[in-house]
């Protein structure tokens, strides 16, 4: 008896858990990042599976978000004082995603309430984190801002609205393109379904970005046998001096 | 063409840092200067960390000195016993840099000090070096050949532990040497630079040495304290990015090369008004960016990450 309830319950569980869910494909789930690395665009596509027909009411809109691994960033803020600028007050934003994308398929107010993207973190602003705030300084907001306003600017964070193409509310695609200066690690990738601006599925993935080849090698090396690759470095150093030094004088000779 | 740089995680293209790397080089062939002050700056200028920057470019002065100094070997104007009497002193002053440098930082005000260090130091240096050098050249200017100058018995010749320097055809106390070398020392660990730029002047001014005995002097001193920089960040810091550093010695060696045939070619005092206006010019950069409002006020650093 026990036994048919799970098997009854396995069966009619994801039908409960969501009406409509994602079946996602990426053109790659992992960047490798090579000696001449300078880039790499991401084609994430596809479905929406249901098992009953088009709801009625509002159209189906389609999030994609994509997150580089967080770590802690100090910001700091320079103020005149003696004539020269200098930092001052300086805050650290306790969470702040490497790299972070999103990509809507409307304006972004209109695929997502102000509280569901309180609840998912979808926006930029909501992405990064700064809960130990030091309530001393005068406006931390200014701080996290800082962030948001420095990151675009290099083009690491970036929101593009209107860019998910969806068809027929049943297959949606994107592509995110990631810049050159990538760190390493784990990056997320969500997707959200609203309707009406209410998320009715999620899906999440990763997309694994790692130092291959030589790039890996001279990394771990540097990590793991510090005073072997500094000693290497200065081998190529001296050989590098020595090599040019003797080229020279023998062309000078000729 | 890009090239991803694997300590520093970012790309960059491979010809600007050929071309920054064999302009610097030439510059340090021709004056004896590492180079660091002008290369340093550039390197946060494309966008490299500036703790990366520093550490490899200590590594990239090594390249670049050590090809230098072996043109001056073969031309003799090496002082080797002056050499080793400034390195002693060069070796002490950057271990000491390097705590001073980890105080500082943690007081997170590294940047401005840095700054300060650089506007101070090249801005009396190059106005004196400018001046002086302009002097020597309307003397010669002005017809006959001057008087061969006697150097003058100060309070340098006044100090006891006396030495011969053939080579400089000097004979005085080690103790100003090794200061100037400790002080060379502190100075580069915490600016990050050869010292070139700091220790030529002095060694000019203060020891009194010939100014073609220098350069090779000062590279071969330099060489030394900047391996020994490098793998303290390479083993305390992890910045070293051999990558970048080839790249730039690439360029750096062959520069040094070019840069050396023109400084034997010049007359001193030539050289000097012009290292004397680089250096100048590099201050007067420096001190605009503190005294401008930047046009972003924030800036971001990541701690605590390694």
């Amino acid at each position: 008896m026990l036994r048919l309830i799970v098997l009854l319950s396995l069966i009619c569980l994801p039908a409960f858990a969501a009406e409509e869910q994602v079946v996602l494909g990426l053109s790659q789930d992992r960047v490798s990042i090579t000696a001449n690395f300078d880039g790499s665009e991401i084609l994430v596509f596809g479905a929406v599976k249901r098992e009953a027909p088009i709801p009625e009411g509002p159209p189906l809109e389609v999030v994609v978000a994509v997150a580089g691994p967080s770590e802690p960033v100090t910001v700091r803020r320079k103020e005149k004082r003696f004539g020269i600028w200098v930092n001052t007050d300086s805050l650290v934003v306790d969470l702040a995603p490497s790299f972070y994308a999103v990509a809507t398929s409307a304006p972004f107010s209109e695929v997502l309430t102000q509280t569901e993207d309180l609840r998912y973190k979808v926006s930029i602003e909501r992405a990064i984190r700064s809960v130990g705030a030091d309530m001393n300084i005068q406006g931390a907001q200014d701080f996290s801002e800082a962030v948001i306003r420095i990151r675009e600017d290099e083009g690491l964070y970036s929101i593009r609205e209107d860019t998910v193409a969806v068809d027929e509310q049943t297959l949606f695609r994107t592509s995110i393109e990631m810049p050159s200066d990538l760190t390493e690690g784990s990056y997320a990738a969500r997707i959200f379904l609203t309707r009406g601006g209410m998320v009715v599925s999620t899906f999440e993935t990763s997309i694994d970005v790692r130092k291959v080849g030589l790039e890996r090698f001279l990394y771990s090396m540097s990590r793991e046998q510090p005073i072997w690759y500094g000693l290497m470095s200065l081998a190529i150093a001296i050989a590098a001096g020595w090599g040019a030094s003797t080229a020279f004088r023998l062309l000078r000779e000729n | 063409m890009h090239i991803y740089l694997p300590i520093a995680e970012v790309s960059v293209n491979a010809f600007l840092l050929l071309g920054l790397g064999g302009m610097v080089g030439i510059l340090s062939g021709m004056f004896g200067v590492g180079g660091g002050f002008l290369m340093t700056p550039l390197l946060f200028f494309i966008g490299i960390p500036p703790a990366v920057a520093v550490a490899t470019e200590a590594n990239q002065i090594v390249a670049s000195s050590f090809s230098g100094v072996l043109a001056h070997f073969r031309r003799r104007t090496v002082d080797l016993r002056m050499g080793t009497v400034l390195l002693v002193g060069g070796l002490a002053g950057a271990a000491l840099g390097v705590v001073v440098f980890n105080y500082l930082k943690s007081l997170g005000q590294v940047d401005l000090l840095v700054k300060l260090c650089y506007v101070i130091f090249l801005g009396i240096i190059g106005s004196l070096m400018f001046v002086e050098s302009l002097n020597a050249i309307r003397k010669t200017r002005k017809g006959g050949t001057p008087p061969p100058k006697r150097r003058q018995r100060g309070w340098v010749h006044a100090m006891p532990f006396k030495m011969r320097f053939r080579t400089s055809g000097l004979y005085i106390s080690v103790i100003p040497p090794v200061i100037v070398g400790l002080f060379v020392g502190v100075l580069s660990a915490i600016m990050g630079v050869g010292g070139g730029f700091i220790m030529v002047p002095a060694m000019i001014y203060l020891l009194g040495m010939p100014t073609k005995v220098v350069v090779g002097t000062s590279l071969f001193q330099i060489i030394f304290v900047t391996a020994f920089t490098t793998m303290l960040h390479a083993t305390t810091n992890y910045t070293v990015d051999v990558v970048l550093a080839v790249l730039l010695l690439v360029g750096g060696v062959v520069g040094a090369q070019v840069g050396t045939v023109i400084g034997a070619r010049m007359p001193a005092e030539q050289l000097r008004v012009l290292l004397a206006a680089l250096v100048l010019v590099v201050c007067g950069k420096l001190a605009l960016d503190l005294l401008l409002q930047p046009s972003e006020l924030y800036s971001l650093g990541t701690d605590g990450g390694h």
